[in-house]
């Protein structure tokens, strides 16, 4: 019997192309996977928010029906697939990871899963993440954390974690994440899988339940660099209801994962980023890092060292702007129209509680630390008097940041760095320290800054640990197809050498029910 | 009370005598788009509670703004207009607050970078011009509208709860903000309303909102301070808001003025604050203070792509600008025949659209003007409502006209069919009909009542057959009398001469 799970989002494209499954079939397959060992916030992976069985079942009989009809089909019809939580979803639960939105049931679909639904994937449910994609390890779920499916005592990375291990889990060929600060990525090289931030703009954000609107991207999480092509092709292209989407076709992305394939990268020029290396870099990352540099070099790739003297600034920079923006976002959760109302003991308020009484007691009970925490930094730093130095400097910051991408790529066609700078931690581990959890994000955080593309491809088990490092690929903005070519080339080169994908060499996990 | 409050009012004489006033106006236009600002909900006024929203304008989560087109061309309007200068590039930006009626907490509206700047409108007050400098004109959202129900003032202390109609939450606006106008002295109250009765008009000109103040698509916020007369500083100001209509600006003005004078005079500093008009008592109330401390976090929506008008596009636009309105009355009074005071008084009632409408609609410039400013300003006055929001239309005016013309009813019976008219009674045709208004024009009804008022009256009668026809007035009012007024008073006339002479 074949283990359809184990399968490839493009070879499942074929199979069911071949008559060799069904659409029903494969769902159910993933539905029984998740019931074996997603679990939930005290055991097993827990990468699932809900799981929709009966929605994605009529989905996957719908596209069976059409495909005996003989329709034209999108290459994917029949795929299954998992949306993380931040995404809206009609009829179906979104949380976003908080309880402020616990019970919420949009009446609209995101543009994403629009073009989702319409291509016929059938969605399996809604994925873990931080509350508000607020962290880089989901531990700052309100529902509690997702665990890394190589080692269940650690973080699968955030805040798309949920995403990222359901991919590495079987329980989905394929997820949706998107990325502030490096959420798509850095689960991605924490859990072995590949992770795409598109260019700002690539996707649409219409339904996006934002974080920080000028950061924020949504993306696909994929097992292979042609999985993750195929899926942006899929959600990407412009929207009218996303003022900022860019409304300009990309270079095929799809052939560039075929052409990268080949393993040939003669006359690519690639850049190693020194800012993105050093102290704090745990050795085993940057170990498989360099050898994955050489593996392109002997691919045919000019490999140049190219300093962007700014990036050491992105960190700060974002973590003015991001709480900046969310501060004023997440005004919106007031108990007024939606989500959760916390009425406050009229007794105390000598009456009848005011409307400002109960916006307060939600606020108080509905959000956690972390997002908290962002929000009095984000009001700070926009208070009169206060935004220029914060505010208005990050701004100009940013502007430099995204000079030095630009000087950097006159020299060179692609970046380079690790994804992130050490394999997954403990859970618990960094939980007290948000500063050394925000440090995760260095080498991610300046594509988002620059609204560039950057995708992270698995390089490999770090010795100390033998746990997964992730390689990050940064492009110019809407060259999102030299992600695709270079991550694609290393996929095949390193898969020569280990004989098959880094998720063979995970260890089985275990079978909870 | 605090003694401010009970500081007994300045005359406005007194308080001109002492204190130079500077006025500053925000006047709100709701626009007539068909779509609201930044979703592609319908705008109709009056609709169920709640019935016009989606993901939008109701603040969900994951929904986005995108910009309605046809309000940056009509800001942009506005903006020419005003002889501004039109942005070549210019944001949005988030103002961060926290209310009910407002979806998320933030209005989506423009800062420091506004999309019309630097104009000027020309305003005439008893024949004298004043330029009011306009600072800027920008475009945002409206938010719903709270209904504060239970306790006595309909407001929000004393309520048991409130309902919030989110309809309106979205609805383009366009503010357009004067600089201090200073130098108006005791006319300032009228500056300050003839400012915005002017530029109603042209918005109405303009064809971009539906200008109806009662309805709150024009709102203005006057700002007032008083300083000390020729020291040419400015003093500290309140904002009054909620004045919906001509005769509030005016009225508030000149309350504020003495208030503020009441307060000085005591040796006080006034309170920067927001202030509520209330147009039954004519008195402003104190409401939030609006100090320093409040932070409107401004800035730029991440959600929006800049507005960069090219300047083709202004060009093209400039092009559709309706007449000058100062050129615009200049020929109109001309071809009117209007003395320039007959004009002034026009324009001060705020009825030079109604009369130009009421004159396209057949009826003669002299009448036009006499039914407007006589007849329906003085209701309009009783009852308190704005000229145009009578329930008149021009029209229904020249209609009434058109049968005083033809004889069919006199003036002292059409005034009777504005009667009709203001009940909802139908078109003037059918209230003559239904109210019996038609002069007799039976020649034999009308001598039977005239040779009974002879006989009734034998020593009138023998005066005219005297030759004192001058006497006749007294048999024609009783034969108007007996008549019920539905009779032509000059054929009356002609037949007691006929009849004694």
């Amino acid at each position: 019997m074949t283990d359809w799970i184990k399968k490839t989002a493009a070879e499942l494209a074929d199979a069911l192309a071949a008559g060799e499954v069904t659409s029903v079939e494969l769902t159910q397959a993933h539905l029984d996977r998740i019931a074996a060992v997603d679990g939930d916030a005290t055991a097993g992976i827990h990468a699932f928010l809900h799981v929709d069985a009966e929605g994605a079942l009529a989905q996957a009989a719908a596209s069976d029906e059409r495909r005996a009809a003989g329709a034209p089909l999108h290459p994917l019809d029949g795929v299954p697939i998992a949306v993380k939580d931040v995404l809206t979803t009609q009829g179906l639960p979104t949380t976003c990871g908080s309880k402020i939105l616990e019970g919420w049931v949009p009446p609209y679909d995101a543009t994403v899963v629009r073009r989702i639904k319409a291509a016929g994937l059938p969605i399996l449910g809604k994925t873990n993440m931080d509350e508000f994609a607020m962290g880089s390890s989901t531990e700052h779920s309100a529902y509690g954390p997702t665990r890394n499916p190589w080692d269940q005592t650690r973080i699968p990375g955030g805040s798309g974690g949920g995403s990222a291990a359901a991919v590495a889990s079987y329980e989905a060929p394929l997820a949706i994440g998107t990325d502030t600060g490096g959420s798509i990525r850095q689960p991605g090289a924490v859990t072995g899988t590949v992770g795409m931030k598109p260019t700002y703009g690539a996707v649409s954000r219409y339904g996006l339940v934002a974080l920080a609107n000028s950061l924020d991207q949504a993306g696909p999480v994929t097992r292979t660099v042609l999985d993750a092509a195929l899926l942006q092709e899929l959600i990407g292209g412009h929207d009218p209801l996303d003022s900022t989407s860019v409304d300009q076709p990309l270079p095929s992305l799809v052939d560039a994962a075929r052409q990268g394939a080949t393993g040939d990268l003669t006359g690519v020029r690639i850049g190693v980023i020194t800012e993105l290396s050093g102290d704090g870099w745990q050795p085993g990352v940057m170990a498989r890092f360099q050898e994955s540099v050489d593996l392109l070099v002997k691919a045919g790739a000019e490999v140049v060292e190219v300093s962007c003297p700014t990036f050491v600034h992105a960190l700060a920079t974002y973590y003015l702007i991001l709480p900046a923006e969310c501060s004023s976002n997440l005004a919106k959760f007031d108990a007024m129209r939606y989500g959760l109302r916390v009425v406050p003991d009229a007794a105390k308020n000598g009456g009848l509680p005011s409307a400002e009484d109960v916006m307060k007691a939600t606020r108080d009970a509905g959000f956690g630390d972390e997002v908290k925490r962002r929000i009095i930094l984000g009001t700070y730093a926009l208070s009169s008097g206060y935004y220029d130095a914060y505010y208005g400097q990050a701004q100009k910051v940013r502007t430099l940041i995204s000079r030095d991408f630009a000087a950097a790529f006159e020299k060179v066609d692609v970046l380079v760095s690790p994804t992130a700078p050490t394999t997954a931690f403990e859970l618990g581990e960094k939980l007290d320290d948000p500063l050394a959890m925000y440090l995760n994000d260095l080498a991610t955080i300046p594509a988002n800054l620059a609204g560039t593309p950057g995708i992270s491809v698995p390089a490999g088990l770090a010795d100390e640990d033998g746990l997964p490092v992730g390689f990050q690929v940064l492009a110019p903005a809407l060259a999102d197809d030299r992600c695709y070519r270079v991550g694609a080339a290393l996929e095949a080169l390193l898969a020569a050498e280990w004989g098959g994908p880094l998720l063979a060499q995970a260890p089985a996990v275990e079978e909870i029910r | 009370m605090t003694r401010q409050e009970t500081a007994e009012l300045i005359p406005f004489d007194d308080v001109v005598a002492s204190y130079d006033p500077a006025l500053g106006l925000e006047v709100h236009v709701e626009l007539n788009t068909l779509t609201k600002m930044f979703c592609g909900c319908p705008t109709e006024f009056g609709a169920e509670p709640n019935s016009q929203v989606c993901p939008t304008c109701l603040g969900m989560p994951g929904s986005m703004p995108v910009v309605n087109g046809k309000a940056v061309e009509s800001a942009i309007r506005i903006g020419l207009a005003l002889n501004c200068e039109i942005a070549e590039w210019c944001r949005f930006a988030r103002k961060n607050y926290f209310y009910p009626d407002m979806p998320k907490n933030f209005q989506t509206s423009q800062y420091d970078e506004p999309i019309c700047f630097e104009g000027y409108m020309d305003v005439e007050v008893d024949g004298e011009t004043f330029r009011v400098e306009i600072e800027r004109a920008h475009m945002e959202e409206d938010t719903g509208k709270s209904l504060h129900v239970g306790g006595a003032t309909g407001r929000i202390h004393g309520a048991d709860y409130s309902l919030v109609d989110y309809n309106r939450a979205g609805i383009p606006l366009i503010e357009i903000v004067t600089k201090p106008i200073t130098g108006a002295g005791a006319k300032a109250p009228e500056v300050a309303r003839a400012y915005v009765a002017q530029l109603r008009d042209l918005i109405v000109a303009l064809g971009v909102s539906d200008a109806r103040m009662e309805q709150g698509s024009i709102r203005a916020d006057v700002n007032l301070s008083l300083a000390p007369k020729g020291s040419g500083v400015l003093g500290t100001r309140t904002e009054t808001k909620n004045v919906n209509s001509l005769r509030s600006v005016e009225r508030a003005v000149r309350y504020e003025m003495s208030r503020h004078a009441a307060i000085l005079g005591l040796g006080d500093k006034i309170l920067q604050e927001t202030r509520h008009w209330h147009e039954d008592t004519g008195v402003t109330t104190s409401g939030r203070e609006k100090s320093d401390a409040e932070d409107y976090r401004y800035f730029p929506e991440p959600d929006l792509v800049p507005v960069a008008p090219s300047r083709e596009w202004v060009e093209e636009l400039r092009a559709t600008l309706p007449e000058n309105p100062t050129a615009k009355r200049a020929r109109l009074q001309a071809e009117w025949g209007f003395s320039d005071l007959e004009m002034r008084d026009t324009v001060g009632a705020g009825a030079l659209a109604l009369v130009e409408q009421t004159i396209a609609a057949g009826a003669s410039p002299q009448a036009a003007r006499k039914w407007w400013l006589s007849e329906l300003a003085r209701r309009a006055n009783d009852t308190g409502f704005e000229i145009d929001a009578l329930g008149v239309t021009p029209e229904q005016v020249a209609a009434v006209q058109a049968l005083v013309d033809s004889g069919r009813i006199n003036d002292k019976l059409a005034r009777q069919v504005f009667d009709g008219l203001l009940a909802g009674e139908g078109t003037p045709e059918e209230i003559v009909a239904a109210r019996g208004l038609e002069i007799v024009s039976d020649e034999g009804a009308l001598s039977t009542a005239v040779d009974n008022a002879i006989a009734a009256n034998p020593d009138v009668a023998d005066k005219i057959r005297d030759g004192k026809v001058a006497a006749a007035g007294a048999l024609i009012g009783a034969v108007m009398k007996e008549m019920r007024g539905q009779a032509d008073a000059g054929r009356v006339r002609e037949l007691i001469l006929e009849k004694l002479t």
